[in-house]
């Protein structure tokens, strides 16, 4: 009795002691990168994240191709994935047989772990060509009138990197939903089916309305994985510092020059401005990532009973 | 004198191979309330579920026999449970309104359901509802804040206003009150006493003297099958069966 005791508190110890440290990292980590960018703050400023040349050369740097190019090639990993993983979430939790749930919930769990350079060479060397010889050729003879399907097709750009996030984001959104769909009570689809509801329309009144905040949270969630994630977008974005509206141009992220550049970044300012590009990631992606945990903490309890 | 409005026959129904009811049969009186009384587990539920088609919804649940309503079984191929379940409305145990709607959404709700498009017409079959459920008083100055915010006597009572939109010929109650306070559960019979008027009522309670209050009828249900139905009177005066007895006194369940 009194060992079981003592180690139920060793362990809550334990845990209290990993909890502690983990957010100490993460202070310190936070508290590194507004030290680093310290120069980088005294010569730029704000302007930092409103001007977009970047220039070694001259030790000019500006953020703002970079933002765009991040929050560009989300949404359209967003636009991409939310309706393909809203569609899995509800066939999984509202249709598919038990079975089946399992084995789809393991592809999706190994989906979600295969390491990202792998995507990334898959992007390089299947989606690129794909893109280049037959989707964006095919793209532009249809919608060649909206700019965003103007200019040479080069298979390594925007749209190449859209479609490898919104291919990396897709477990992890399909498989929350999935959660939250789930985590709707039973008597609330038996009080819509009770009203004389389809199966259609009890989902849209029971299901999605309910799980709507929750769904939200997971949609965040994966904008936070796709503007945080690195290794596959530097290999198909084509890494070229420009704003264009065309998702046949290849662009940069803030994650795609820091893993780009740090290594020849030799004067301070450089190493500092690319800090300073690191605080802004982290800073949006901490918070993006409470915001979509509250949400979804905050749906699926809600019903717990 | 008295019409029936609905008949159970030889109703058996089973979830999987576990065989929950045996053979019943009921006849339920039109703008009367039927109890329907036993221990827990004897299948009250599932019966009542059988009748508005909501049983068939559990996976690998099965239903034998015959529900007429009106004359017509609601179990033939030709009749849409849909159309069932809105001649045939339900309240269940837990209040459970719609967390993300408002009190007022959650009346109109059935009547979007139906295709009413008609503002007019929604706003006024809402405030109706309401109304009979005996919950406007209450709510007409928040129509539009969150139904889960009201105690869980109104919310109740919200929920027979939802169902009451959509002019079911037949509420059934699933031990509507287990989850109340005594005064919400007064406020819920005097309810029941009114809506007989115009509808026809079976009511689930584990509650004897709730089902002495509101019921004429009463059938007692043990392990599936139908013991005994009668005047809830002289179910509860003059039993005929041993089991009836030691039910209503107290002996087992
Ligand atoms: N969804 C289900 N799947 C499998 N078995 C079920 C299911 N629902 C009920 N049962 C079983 O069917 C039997 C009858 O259950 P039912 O809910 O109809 O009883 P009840 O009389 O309403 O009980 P209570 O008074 O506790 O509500 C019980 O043995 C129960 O375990
Ligand atoms: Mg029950």
């Amino acid at each position: 009795m009194g060992n079981k005791n003592f180690a139920d508190k060793l362990f809550f110890s334990v845990t209290k002691v990993a909890a502690f440290i983990s957010f100490a990292l993460i202070v310190l980590l936070f508290i590194m990168l507004i030290k680093e960018s310290g120069l980088s703050f005294s010569k730029f400023g704000l302007r930092f994240f409103i001007t977009k040349v970047w220039d070694p050369v001259v030790e000019q740097y500006g953020a703002l191709s970079f933002i765009y190019g991040s929050v560009i090639s989300s949404l359209l990993a967003l636009l991409i994935s939310v309706p393909i993983s809203l569609g899995i979430a509800l066939f999984l939790s509202e249709f598919a047989s038990k079975k089946l749930k399992e084995f789809l919930s393991i592809i999706m769990s190994l989906l979600a772990g295969i390491p990202s350079v792998i995507y990334g060479l898959w992007g390089i060397f299947v989606l690129a060509p794909i893109l280049r010889n037959y989707i964006e050729p095919f793209l532009q003879k249809i919608f060649g009138f909206l700019i965003f399907f103007q200019g040479e097709p080069y298979g390594l750009d925007m749209l190449a990197a859209g479609i490898i996030l919104s291919i990396m984001i897709t477990p992890t959104i399909s498989s929350i939903s999935k959660d939250v769909f789930e985590s709707v009570p039973r008597n609330l689809r038996e009080a819509g089916l009770a009203l004389g509801a389809t199966k259609w329309e009890m989902i849209k009144i029971a299901v999605l309305k309910t799980a709507k905040q929750g769904v939200i949270g997971a949609i965040i969630l994966g904008l936070g994985r796709a503007i945080g994630e690195t290794m596959a977008v530097t290999m198909v974005i084509g890494n070229v510092h420009e704003i264009s509206l065309s998702l046949f141009h290849p662009s940069a992220t803030l994650a795609s020059v820091i893993a780009n550049e740090f290594a020849e970044a030799t004067t301070d300012l450089y190493v500092s401005a690319l800090f300073k590009i690191g605080l802004t990631l982290f800073f949006v992606t901490v918070i993006l990532n409470i915001f979509a945990k509250f949400l979804i903490y905050s749906t699926t309890k809600k019903y717990k009973v | 004198m008295l019409e029936t409005k609905l008949e159970i026959k030889n109703l058996s129904a089973w979830y999987s191979e576990h065989q929950v009811l045996k053979n019943v049969s009921i006849p339920i009186y039109k703008n009367k309330v039927a109890a329907i009384i036993g221990p827990s587990g004897c299948g009250k539920s599932t019966l009542i579920r059988c009748i508005n088609r909501l049983h068939e919804i559990v996976p690998n649940a099965k239903v034998e026999g015959q529900v007429l309503l009106d004359g017509k079984n609601i179990y033939d191929i030709d009749v849409d449970p849909m159309e069932v379940r809105k001649k045939v409305g339900m309240v269940f145990q837990q209040p459970n309104p719609f967390p993300t709607m408002t009190i007022f959404d959650n009346v109109a709700v059935g009547l979007k359901l139906n295709g009413v498009k008609d503002k007019k017409l929604i706003q006024s079959t809402v405030i109706n509802a309401l109304k009979e459920a005996g919950l406007y008083e209450e709510v007409k100055d928040k129509l539009h804040h969150y139904g889960t915010h009201l105690s869980g006597g109104q919310q109740q009572r919200l929920c027979i206003a939802r169902t009451l939109a959509l002019r079911p010929e037949v509420i059934l109650f699933d031990e509507p009150c287990s989850a109340l306070d005594p005064i919400s559960t007064a406020k819920i019979e005097d309810l029941i006493l009114e809506l007989k008027k115009n509808h026809t009522i079976i009511i689930v309670t584990h509650n004897l003297q709730q089902a002495a209050r509101v019921s004429e009828y009463t059938a007692f249900l043990y392990l599936g099958e139908l013991i005994e139905f009668g005047l809830t009177e002289s179910i509860f005066t003059a039993p005929k069966m041993k089991k009836t007895e030691e039910y209503i006194m107290g002996r087992f369940g």
